[in-house]
């Protein structure tokens, strides 16, 4: 049992022994202040990695099916190269044939394409797509609207832009009804997508920097011979899976795959995003864990040999506090509290440092640092300094009084 | 009832190659507010006889009764207690801590037996002032004079209201004037009814004391009252 006075006692004596040895008992927490960055700063990246993904989530609409000639994730991508194209045609017959999806849309892509007005200039991705578009988007048109069913079957020159491309595009100008050239073709923007964000970190799948356009006019200035994507989105209420299984039995027959061989095309949905992010948050948290238990141990290894040196240099008072009353109890606990206050300092320290650079994370990639690493931290701190002051506390506990006070 | 009961104590060291005796039956009884100086030769056993009296360390066999308590029956903590209430060390070489001021260090004993702060701070201060260092109580050890020191020593010695006070050579490292101070402040107490146990080599020093005792190879060879002690005769 930890008695006050013993406690106070031992604050007392472990801060006049630390201040007394400051460089010793800094440089001694190398190991803990290490420790701690790493698990601080490792939580803070995958929280912000965690927000992200929720954003990147919500921004790619939920419950959307990607049927493509490529998989996302995973897969086989050899194999794929050699997959028949994914063609408007079949987009259309599934669109008849499927009946459990509000939307099946065809969309065209393709990358990094000039946009122009007078003489400022984008590159991004332009979409050629019906305005069944809106429905799997996510997002809606800040300013303007979509196309509608009669200028996408008649292939007008409109567009709708992303949010970055009409900022860079028109800075303060209002860029409703104005004429755009999307790789040398007039263009009037119709409308302005609201801003998205960045999509895991990054800008170039984000809608902010794309152009929509409507898909004939699209086949007819960039080509037909492409594979495009089909985003499938269901109706409220009908059983996911059942429709899921439906809509591959459905595609298949379409792409005249003979029964028993697999998928000639990609499934994909947000979910490869989750796994993605599954695969990064584990692969940070194993290599977190591996330095922080590595620069833990080298940190508890530390403390316990200068608490050693400690109890040694200390062996004469040692003996004078047995002489005048001292239990074992109250030595132990004077040696493990000061194991335990150096090693909170170096929590505090290692805190200290990885707080501004959690600051420049966020910069990067939104994030917070969750306060229960902060606890967590300064708790497996203090633990790392009882567990490695246990035995050099037990060893000053256990010394006979005549010996330590004879010791020179 | 005598407070000292010690009663054919040997303490024997094993080195090993061979045994050490360092006390080889000693047998002797202390009263309440006796003197007693210890003296003999380097290595005859004084600080041993000391700490065996001051329950820092146990006899290999014998008996040793302290206050009607056997000793020998004592546990760790028990032993600890002993010497926290009943006992009182000055040590040849002050052993304060050095980086606490005059006052923490009275303190410790009490820290140790659970006074609260309050009268620790009370009961320490009145020790500094009575062994004259009112003046000097938030000095620590490096801003103080041997002298001061060992009245330092001496304060957290009683501070505790002991019921004896074991001195090992408490002015081996003082200058002989110095010296004569710290025992006229031994004095004081005896006269107060401390019971004092002191060890020392100088005959001049014992002769404070009204008891003295002369070890000789751990045992004791001679146990006599000294007619006339240093202490009547300078009051008269
Ligand atoms: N821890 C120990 N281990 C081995 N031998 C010891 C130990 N302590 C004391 N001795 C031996 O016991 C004998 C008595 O020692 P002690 O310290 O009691 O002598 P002393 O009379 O106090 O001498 P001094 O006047 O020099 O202080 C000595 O021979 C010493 O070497
Ligand atoms: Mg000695």
């Amino acid at each position: 049992m930890l008695r006050l006075h013993d406690f106070k006692e031992g604050i007392r004596i472990a801060l006049t022994a630390i201040g007394a040895n400051k460089m010793r008992s800094v440089l001694t927490t190398l190991g803990i202040v290490i420790g701690v960055v790493v698990v601080t700063l490792m939580a803070t990246v995958i929280e912000g990695l965690g927000g992200a993904l929720d954003k990147s989530i919500s921004s790619l609409g939920t419950d959307v099916y990607y049927l493509s000639k490529w998989d996302w994730f995973g897969g086989e991508w050899w194999k794929a190269r050699n997959r028949k194209d994914v063609t408007v045609e079949q987009a259309e017959r599934l669109r008849d044939k499927f009946q459990l999806a509000e939307a099946v849309v065809p969309v065209a892509s393709t990358w990094q394409r000039t946009m122009k007005y007078k003489n400022r200039s984008v590159k991004g991705n332009v979409n050629g797509t019906d305005p069944t578009y809106e429905i799997t988007s996510g997002v809606v048109p800040e300013d303007g609207r979509f196309f509608n069913l009669y200028e996408s079957n008649s292939g007008r020159p409109v567009c709708v832009i992303g949010y970055d491309v009409a900022k860079n595009l028109f800075e303060r100008e209002d860029p409703i009804g104005k004429t755009i050239k999307i790789s040398g073709y007039s263009y009037r923007v119709i409308g302005v997508f609201e801003k998205e964000g960045d999509f895991l970190g990054t800008s170039m799948f984000s809608k902010d920097t794309q152009a929509f356009i409507p898909l004939p006019n699209f086949l007819k200035i960039f080509g037909t011979n492409r594979s495009i994507d089909i985003h499938v989105k269901m109706w409220e209420g009908v059983d996911k899976e059942s429709a899921k299984e439906e809509m591959i039995g459905a595609f298949r027959e379409i792409r005249g795959v003979p029964p028993g061989e697999e998928n000639d095309f990609g499934v994909n949905t947000q979910d490869f995003l989750k796994q993605v992010f599954d695969g990064v948050v584990s692969t940070i948290g194993i290599v977190g864990f591996l330095i922080t238990s590595l620069s833990l141990l080298v940190g508890g290894v530390g403390i316990m040999n200068i608490m050693f040196v400690s109890v040694k240099e200390r062996t004469k008072e040692i003996g004078t506090r047995k002489a005048l009353g001292a239990k074992r109890r109250s030595i132990l606990f004077q040696f493990l509290i000061e194991a335990a206050t150096i090693c909170m300092m170096g929590g505090l320290l290692g805190l200290a440092i990885s707080w501004p650079l959690s600051l420049i994370i966020d910069e990067v990639l939104p994030s917070s640092m969750p306060l229960w690493v902060v606890g967590l931290s300064l708790s497996i701190s203090i633990a790392v300094g009882l567990i490695s002051g246990i035995v050099p506390a037990y060893t000053a506990a256990k010394m006979n009084p005549v010996d330590a006070l004879r010791y020179e | 009832m005598p407070l000292i009961h010690i009663k054919d104590v040997v303490k024997t060291y094993d080195m090993g190659a061979e045994l050490v005796h360092a006390l080889s039956g000693v047998s002797l009884d202390i009263e309440e507010n006796e003197y007693v100086a210890i003296m003999g030769p380097s290595g005859s056993g004084k600080s041993t006889l000391m700490n065996v009296i001051g329950c820092l360390d146990t006899p290999t066999s014998g008996l040793y009764e302290f206050t009607d308590q056997n000793v020998g029956d004592l546990d760790d903590n028990e032993l600890a207690e002993i010497r926290n209430r009943k006992i009182g060390f000055v040590f040849q070489t002050f052993n304060l801590l050095p980086r606490s001021t005059a006052l923490h260090n009275v303190e410790l004993p009490l820290i140790y037996s659970g006074v609260t702060a309050q009268q620790r701070r009370e009961k320490a201060e009145q020790a500094l002032v009575s062994v004259g260092l009112g003046d000097r109580m938030t000095h620590k050890p490096n801003e103080l004079s041997g002298g001061q020191r060992q009245r330092v020593a001496i304060a957290r010695a009683l501070v505790n209201d002991p019921s004896i006070i074991l001195a090992d050579e408490p002015t081996g490292n003082l200058d002989s004037k110095t010296g004569i101070e710290i025992m006229q402040l031994l004095v004081d107490l005896h006269e107060k009814g401390n019971t004092i146990i002191l060890v020392t080599h100088e005959e001049d020093i014992a002769a404070h004391a009204h008891r003295i005792i002369r070890l000789f190879d751990g045992k004791i060879a001679s146990d006599e009252v000294v007619a006339e002690p240093l202490i009547y005769a300078k009051a008269e």
